[in-house]
């Protein structure tokens, strides 16, 4: 090893937002590219709910639900998946918090919203592989959903992962002196969100409080509009709306993701 | 290459509690030094490099790093310095070249540029049998000369390096060092290196310039040993019957060239220390043991002790460097303090 083996280093005289945030993507991703069985691993939680609660749900409110369960309860699916797994993706920069991955980052010229929107982008590739495998899963069960309203669902739901995940990361950076608030925090919102989108059981049994409080969730809108689409129902305002409430959360969620970013120093 | 003016950081813990980590520090640093600024714990030296660093805004005060100020132009600052800080750069689900690549884009190399740097500092670090494994996988010292790795890919003048051995074994940290000097050296124009230690060996035997920080202030800033032949001189201890300690400490504070004298605790044997701090002390000893035996007193040992980092800092604040670990609080000195200021003191303990 001597000083002629070195090669000058040219740094880019101007920085380009979108190559600082490929760069930040494909980083995110390569972990994932080289153990893609680690996305199965977020599947456990959806396949135990099809499994052991789709059967009551046919059971019971088969009735209800007008037919076809499968119709019924797999885009909610979907959605659970999603809202899970984008959810505590903020722990994976709790650790680059930790450890000096991120305070690297910072001292680089690296831009620093390309940081929080490259991480956020790369939530999409789990939401897509993983529906992928859950609608693949209930095929053989007799799933048979629009295959355009599916595919339409699925992007839909990589949008919406796109803001629950700066959300995710935007919490991660507000509470990194608290660590454990994260959880905290995460698994306070999670389950109203949840259980005020109708993926389980249909609000419209439910008091009208309930029915009050899910109007303004937009993860309710994102269930009704997979539903809608999976049976077909593409130009209904159901799937206009959950469109509506996908990107409204994925401005937010950039919004404050990127604030929060350009804040994390001090 | 560094120059700072009267900067301070000020962190604001609760509304009737501030912490002034950093209380007006100026610095001037030349394009190629090699500068370790030491301190205890809670000192300030950290706040300090994450001013330098853009990773924190001072309070107030200015600083220049690499011709750009740290404020106005966090951007040209970023590009040009490198970074090690004290949490490792490597993430651990990453492959070490993969991160070395990542860095090397970051900075604006083009893939392939970027591929061929990163086998280079694979290389040079020792690295390159760890290539395609994941950080996770590294040993300490591996993961720390990968952070090394990753704080130069893009060849920076100026290189910081936060507590750049803290865990690793007298081994490693030698293997680390041998490695940044020689990257030193390797590049046209030797970079600049500023590192933080507590590890007084270190920033004896490789820095060109320490600079003490304590309390949030710069204490003392010169070479090693000037440092150590001005600030703390060398130590004489002559042991003698415990009765006999007194009047050898009074004898030893006329002696030419005395500093200070302190008596130390009476030992089990009967025998007690004198510690005689002396400007040059193989020179001092003989006449120091010829007046004790024109005096009577019998010496049953002598030590000749050649100063340390850590005395100097024992003769600037009181404390000992090797005991501190300050949180940037105002405790008096808990240590019996030796006076450096010219005049001789005797302190006795009982």
């Amino acid at each position: 090893m001597s000083a002629a083996t070195l090669s000058p280093a040219r740094p880019l005289s101007r920085r380009s937002f979108l190559r600082d945030t490929r760069i930040v993507l494909l980083r995110e991703l390569a972990p994932v590219a080289r153990d893609p069985f680690s996305v199965l691993f977020g599947l456990v939680q959806p396949l135990v709910f099809l499994g052991l609660f789709g059967p009551l749900l046919a059971g019971s409110a088969g009735e209800a639900l007008g037919g076809d369960v499968w119709l019924w309860f797999v885009p909610a699916v979907l959605a659970m998946t999603t809202l899970f797994g984008t959810s505590v993706t903020g722990s994976n920069l709790q650790l680059d918090l930790t450890s000096g991955v991120h305070e690297r980052m910072l001292v680089t010229p690296l831009s620093r919203p390309a940081q929080l929107v490259g991480r956020a982008l790369k939530e999409m590739v789990p939401i897509v592989a993983q529906s992928l495998v859950v609608l693949l899963v209930m095929l053989p069960f007799g799933l048979r959903p629009d295959p355009l309203g599916a595919l339409l669902t699925l992007a839909q739901l990589a949008v919406l992962g796109v803001g629950i995940g700066s959300l995710s990361y935007a919490l991660a950076l507000a509470v990194r002196k608290q660590e454990w608030m994260f959880w905290m925090v995460q698994q306070t919102v999670l389950f109203p969100v949840m259980l005020l989108s109708g993926m389980l059981l249909p609000l419209e049994t439910g008091p009208a409080w309930m029915r009050a409080a899910s109007a303004v969730n937009p993860l309710r809108y994102v269930v009704d509009s997979g539903r809608a689409a999976f049976a077909g129902d593409l130009a209904s305002t159901a799937v206009a709306w959950g469109w509506l409430a996908a990107l409204a959360t994925a401005a937010l969620g950039l919004a404050v993701g990127v604030r929060s970013m350009l804040r994390s120093t001090d | 290459m560094i120059r700072t003016d009267a900067l301070t950081k000020d962190f604001v813990v609760s509304r009737t509690r501030t912490v002034h980590a950093v209380r007006g520090i100026s610095l001037d640093v030349a394009p190629g030094e090699l500068v370790a600024v030491l301190g205890p714990n809670g000192a300030g030296k950290t706040t300090t490099l994450r001013m330098l660093t853009t990773l924190t805004r001072p309070t107030s005060g200015s600083a220049t790093v690499a011709g750009y100020d740290v404020v106005t132009h966090p951007d040209r600052v970023r590009a040009a310095i490198g970074y090690v800080g004290q949490g490792g750069a490597g993430g651990a689900s990453q492959v070490v070249r993969d991160e070395l690549r990542t860095q090397g884009e970051i900075y604006g190399l083009d893939r392939r540029t970027a591929r061929r740097r990163a086998d280079e500092l694979l290389e040079a670090l020792d690295l390159t049998e760890q290539a395609d494994r994941k950080v996770d996988s590294l040993s300490g010292g591996q993961r720390r000369r990968l952070d090394v790795a990753v704080g130069l890919v893009h060849e920076p003048s100026l290189l910081f390096l936060d507590e750049p051995s803290t865990g690793l074994d007298p081994h490693n940290r030698a293997n680390l060092w041998e490695h940044v000097l020689r990257m030193r050296t390797a590049a046209a124009d030797p970079m600049t290196i500023v590192l933080t230690t507590h590890y007084l060996d270190e920033a004896d035997t490789f820095a060109e310039r320490v600079i003490v920080v304590d309390h949030g202030q710069v204490i003392a800033d010169d070479t090693a040993d000037a440092l150590k032949a001005d600030l703390a001189g060398d130590l004489v201890t002559l042991r003698v019957a415990a009765g006999d300690a007194a009047a050898l400490a009074a004898l030893a504070e006329r002696a030419p060239g005395t500093r200070s004298v302190r008596v130390g605790a009476p030992e089990a044997d009967g025998g007690r220390p004198v510690e005689i701090r002396t400007a040059d002390g193989p020179g001092a000893t003989p006449g120091l043991l010829r007046a004790a035996d024109a005096a009577g007193l019998a010496v049953t040992r002598v030590d000749v002790a050649r100063p340390t980092l850590d005395d100097v800092f024992l003769g600037l604040t009181g404390r000992s460097l090797r005991e501190t670990g300050v949180q940037g609080g105002d405790e008096p000195p808990g240590e019996p303090t030796t006076d450096l200021s010219g005049t001789t003191t005797k302190e006795v303990l009982a």
